[in-house]
């Protein structure tokens, strides 16, 4: 017994790395999927509302204060004889790049990044929440991520389409967006940490509902303080909804991946390295 | 599992753990990294720009827009 107490570390097969190394290719196949569901059901509504802000621009050409006009060179891949791209880095990428080898980029990195840190949470709580088995634990874990890095986020400040959204406040935009993002995951780790300490006193259930209400008390009490932005002007509030739905969609996409993929593939890790355990212990009672 | 029925109150050894200090060190080493891999994505040439210029910005626009991060 106290020698398999001793190798709970098991080195090799339940390894940071070995949870790491799922996390990104989970993450990569994530990526992939959502660059799919973006390009499929995002980006026709990405196109009209570039349209409909071109068609802004073009009703008033000189006119800078107009509220599409962003004030950046090149934004959106316009055409270059439109607005000539000058010295100073800015450069032109066309609409296709943008919406295909660019988005994917964007989706690829992400998902790399979201998966290989969801693995290493995963990493954390399996085999401390309780008896919540590893695949329970990483469905957990994933399901927290979503609502915590995606859902939250997007009901104070939802996704905007081009044309909505003025460059003159993106550092303010930027800063809420974040603090509410960083408030939301501190919290639901601290929900995590709380729940578990709770469940001495409580039963699983119990710690569980009351540590999502006070992940919710918190993030709508900081949600309140941010500030409320609204720069929709008139744009088409039809093209607004799909748009966002489809930006939802593709978060989504990419959690749920991320959830099954890891839940999968961490399962079978956590299998092997329990099956481990039972040979060293029987092997150490003999 | 099942060879071990007369220690119902043991601590379940079968269920192995990552200790959390060899944990804690891949966590700020790759959370470093991810950050980093975000901000290019989600922020960079916008609110702040490393580098100068619009290219990562133009390059990953349209992600940044339907990943729900703020845009112009």
């Amino acid at each position: 017994m106290s020698t398999a107490r001793g190798d709970r570390s098991v080195p090799g097969q339940l390894s940071p790395a070995a949870f790491l190394v799922r996390g990104l290719a989970v993450g990569l196949a994530a990526g992939l999927i959502a660059f799919v569901v973006a390009f499929a059901f995002g980006e026709p509504y990405v196109d009209d509302a570039i349209a409909l802000e071109e068609a802004a621009a073009a009703q008033a050409p000189a006119d800078h204060a107009a509220p599409a006009d962003h004030g950046e060179p090149a934004d959106h891949g316009e055409p270059a004889d439109e607005e000539p791209a000058d010295e100073s880095g800015m450069v032109e990428i066309s609409r296709e790049n943008q919406k295909s080898w660019g988005l994917l980029t964007g989706t690829l990195a992400v998902g790399a990044a979201l998966g290989g840190l969801a693995a290493l949470a995963a990493a954390a709580v399996i085999g401390r929440l309780g008896s919540l088995s590893a695949r329970g634990s990483t469905a957990l874990v994933a399901l927290i991520g979503f609502v915590a890095v995606a859902l939250v986020p997007f009901t104070k400040y939802p996704a905007t389409p081009p044309a909505v959204g003025s460059g003159d406040t993106i550092g303010g935009r930027t800063a809420s967006y974040f603090a509410l993002l960083l408030v939301s995951v501190l919290a639901a780790i601290a929900v995590v940490v709380l729940a578990d300490r709770l469940r001495t006193r409580v039963d699983g259930w119990t710690a569980a509902f009351l540590g999502a209400g006070a992940y919710l008390a918190i993030v709508t009490v900081t949600a309140m303080l941010l500030p409320t932005v609204n720069e929709v002007g008139d744009f088409p509030a039809d093209t607004l909804w799909y748009f966002r739905r489809s930006s939802l969609l593709t978060l989504t996409a990419l959690w749920a991946t991320i959830g099954v993929g890891l839940t999968v593939l961490i399962g079978r890790l956590h299998d092997r390295a329990a099956a481990d355990l039972v040979r060293r212990e029987l092997a150490a009672s003999l | 599992m099942s060879q071990s029925p007369a220690t119902p109150l043991a601590p379940v050894v079968q269920v192995p753990v990552v200790p959390l200090l060899q944990l804690g060190t891949w966590v700020v080493f790759f959370g470093l990294l991810a950050m980093l891999a975000i901000f290019f994505v989600s922020a960079d040439q916008g609110a702040i720009s490393l580098p100068a210029g619009n290219a990562v910005h133009e390059w990953v626009h349209d992600a940044r827009h339907l990943l729900g991060y703020p845009c112009h």
